[in-house]
């Protein structure tokens, strides 16, 4: 069903299946953006892998001091991007740091120091911007200069990402604002906030990656959002909007692409496979501060959401702060504080120590009370077939989890596992509260196991 | 262990798992209830119609089958199932599948044999292949036929049935079924007027009808099947609820039907009016009750519409070519044994089709 309301705009976009969780952004979508400045004497922790891709290797020494947005770790390798200080200080030192995936990965470990630069504009280009100015191989260059990764959570880098293939040519980027995500407002505070370098990032991702469509999708939950981006777009001919129905994965790519353009991507394959580019709202808006502005990507937006913390808001957050100065500033946590999630409730992992930065890819904090969270009971599969009929990937979830469960890994194969995007719809739906989506990963861990053998 | 590490209000431990975090309200056991909430009106209804003989045939197969559930248990060492509601689901469409008439001792075999042969020993909830209820059912006709097809009419109350001589007991106490009296119509095909069926007036054709529909006090059978129309509400019940998806009752009923028109407008004089097909024997139980219990039924929405057309068509071919009146038992335990291989058949595509092989 799509109606085109107006000849920029169009609505009703969705896919099939799926689920409905409750929304509950209302903690923090009226908060906006503040920007967070360290004081003296605290400490960052910059980890050299922030990104899908080789890890860094540390550019600075131990005593050095460093000045906000120099390099202090990078890597020769194709897909990878560096990372920068985003404070000026000193190296405190050099090693391995807690990281948000629970493993201790090496990191530069920076002392604020006393003399800060003043805050950068960034609501709005500092300059007239015309894309036809920039050449695709200088919006690369700026782009992987700056340490740019994917700001949806998965930080692929987005230099890599937009690199024109001749073999698969790309006809449109999609900006990804839907933010399906329930408790997430980060996006929708930017597209707010900034949807003038915004849309000046797809603009340049457009040309970068040589397509001449851009589409801007956003969830019908956002209609303030909907209308600042349709206002910041009515000039520009090849721009347009797709409002999204609310529905969870709405913002997974796969969906997304089905949703807007009625491609299907094929499984193992990638969106540029169909000729498209997924960027999403952050990362266009970084991306034109990279190139227009000569920015790195030592900041990022950041929710930080839930009934668990006392103060909730959307912040703009230096890289390599520490969560828990994070939530201090934030009037740390309530007493019935159960979990703090890395991003959303619907995919965000959970982090049992506060001691972690805040990455390139941290698009949220999430902290649920005892309240909130299920702590029902695991009951057998009763064969209900609702994970079969939410399944946005049409997968059969109760088999695979079946198979991993009797650690027979050729069937959950055989059940297309690897085509599983973990975006937790089936658990949800389940109603014998069967941890679906720790079967699908461990099932994918013990697959990468055998294939090693 | 979690109170012991929040007495210490300092060391703040916080809960670790994987995503997601949020999860639907809804619960196995929450199902299960609804499944009994929905057979509720007609289970009430059973109980006013055959007053102590239903109590009687309903508590025994809820206690037969709760208490096999537990000693199972309790001899495997696991921990209690019997308040998910299952066991009260299953001892509720066995006892209300039985004869109002049957003995509390024969009840209580089929719960023992529903339970322990077709649950528990297949590892309990959601690891049987067969419908328990009907497989106790299945169970009861094989060792008591008799019984079985003894079916006494409504509000018989203190008049004993000795199943030496069935036939001797008065017809006002036991009574052939509607869909017996529609067998004994084909099978006297040849000439149809000496079949009590076709004996009756148009119009009295019509009142049975619309009796068996409402579950009027005229017409007998199983305890619970007295209102298809109670069978109708529950059903809506559980759709409204999302607690089963209309592909199988629509499956069920659509097939039964066209089939028992077909039948009904090629040789009126032989086959009774669909619609007594329709209401008549366990037919609106089974669309909305039995052939969508989860566990057994396929897993996708395409093998749940050919499984529900499947136990319709079984349950006709029984009904108007068989050797019994009614085929609901028969039909959705065939149609369970298919239940793997339609899971096979239909298994969804997935989006972007299947990982390949490298």
């Amino acid at each position: 069903m799509t109606a085109i309301t107006t000849d920029k705009i169009r609505t009703k976009f969705t896919f099939r299946r799926g689920v409905h969780p409750p929304h509950r952004k209302n903690f923090s979508a009226s908060q906006p953006i503040e920007h967070i400045r360290l004081s003296s004497g605290q400490q960052v922790v910059v980890p050299m892998s922030q990104h899908l891709g080789a890890p860094c290797s540390p550019t600075v020494e131990a005593k050095q001091q460093v000045v906000a947005g120099q390099e202090v770790g990078t890597s020769d390798a194709f897909v990878s991007a560096p990372v920068h200080s985003p404070v000026n200080g000193v190296v405190k030192q050099i090693s391995p740091q807690p990281h948000p995936t629970g493993k201790k990965v090496l990191s530069v470990v920076i002392t604020v120091g006393a003399e800060q630069p003043q805050p950068q504009q960034w609501q709005e280009l500092t300059t007239d911007f015309t894309p036809e100015n920039f050449e695709p191989e200088k919006i690369i260059d700026a782009i992987r200069k700056a340490g740019l990764v994917g700001q949806g959570g998965a930080a692929f880098p987005t230099a890599v990402k937009l690199m024109a293939n001749p073999k698969k040519p790309i006809d449109t980027v999609i900006l990804n604002g839907c933010e399906c995500e329930p408790y997430l407002t980060s996006d929708h505070r930017l597209m707010l906030e900034a949807p003038g370098p915004m849309v000046a990032g797809l603009q340049l991702a457009m040309r970068a990656a040589g397509a001449q469509r851009g589409i801007i999708a956003i969830e019908d939950n956002k209609p303030d959002a909907i209308r600042t981006m349709q206002e910041a777009v009515k000039d520009i001919s090849n721009l347009e909007l797709a409002v999204c129905q609310t529905k969870y994965p709405q913002g997974g790519e796969r969906q997304l692409i089905l949703a807007v353009l009625k491609r299907v991507v094929p499984t193992g394959g990638l969106p540029l496979d169909v000729g498209v580019v997924v960027v999403n709202a952050g990362t266009a808006s970084a991306i034109a501060w990279a190139c227009i502005e000569g920015r790195c990507c030592n900041e990022r937006i950041v929710t930080v959401t839930g009934a668990g913390i006392q103060r909730p808001g959307n912040f703009r957050v230096p890289v390599g702060m520490l969560l828990s100065d994070l939530i201090d500033h934030c009037g740390g946590l309530t007493d019935d504080a159960e979990k703090v999630l890395l991003g959303g409730p619907m995919m965000g992992p959970t982090t049992g120590r506060l001691d972690v930065p805040i990455v390139k890819g941290t698009s949220g904090i999430t902290v649920m009370t005892r309240n909130e969270i299920t702590l029902d009971e695991e009951m057998p599969c009763i064969h209900c077939s609702r994970c079969v009929d939410h399944c946005p990937l049409s997968l059969v979830p109760t088999r695979i989890a079946h198979a991993v469960k009797a650690r027979d890994v050729e069937m959950a194969l055989e059940y297309d596992l690897l085509a599983c995007i973990e975006c937790g719809c089936c658990m949800y739906v389940c109603p014998s509260k069967i941890p679906l989506v720790q079967y699908m990963k461990s099932g994918k861990e013990m697959a990468r196991k055998a294939k090693q053998k | 262990m979690a109170e012991e590490e929040r007495k210490e209000p300092k060391k703040k431990l916080l809960t670790v798992s994987t995503s997601p975090h949020l999860t639907d309200r809804s619960t196995s056991k929450q199902i299960m209830y609804e499944v009994v909430i929905g057979m509720l009106p007609v289970t009430l209804w059973s109980i006013y119609l055959y007053r102590h003989m239903a109590v009687i045939v309903l508590l025994t197969c809820l206690a037969g089958c709760l208490g096999t559930e537990w000693l199972f248990n309790l001899a495997r060492k696991r921990p209690q199932t019997i308040t998910d509601g299952s066991g009260i689901v299953t001892a509720l469409i066995l006892g209300l599948s039985l004869p109002p008439t049957l003995p509390w001792w024969a009840a209580l075999i089929g719960s023992v044999a529903a339970i322990g042969a077709a649950k528990m020993l297949f590892g309990g909830l959601g690891s049987n292949i067969f419908n328990p209820a009907m497989v106790g059912r299945a169970f009861l006709m094989a060792c008591f036929g008799t019984m079985m097809t003894t079916w006494a009419m409504p509000f018989q109350t203190g008049v004993k049935i000795t199943y030496e001589d069935p036939a001797a007991a008065p017809s006002a106490i036991t009574q052939p079924t509607p869909l017996a009296l529609a067998k004994d119509a084909i099978k006297h095909a040849a000439d149809p007027d000496i079949a009590e069926w076709n004996k009756q007036s148009p119009d009295d054709v019509n009142i049975i009808i619309l009796d068996m529909f409402t579950g009027n006090m005229t017409v007998n059978g199983s305890t619970g099947e007295t209102s298809a129309l109670l069978w109708l509400i529950g059903g809506v019940f559980l759709l409204f609820r999302r607690t089963i998806t209309y592909h199988i009752p629509l499956a069920v009923l659509g097939s039964s039907g066209v089939i028992a028109t077909a039948a009904w407008w090629a040789n009126p004089e032989v086959y009774i009016n669909p619609l007594a097909h329709l209401c008549g024997g366990g037919l609106m139980m089974c669309a909305f009750f039995i052939a969508t219990d989860l566990v057994t039924c396929p897993l996708s929405k395409r093998g749940r519409v050919i499984f529900g057309i499947g136990v319709g068509t079984l349950i006709m071919l029984i009904r108007l070519k068989g050797g019994y009146p009614e085929g609901v038992m028969y039909a959705v335990l065939l149609m369970n044994a298919m239940t793997p291989l339609l899971d096979r058949w239909t298994r969804p595509k997935p989006l972007g089709g299947h990982v390949s092989a490298d």
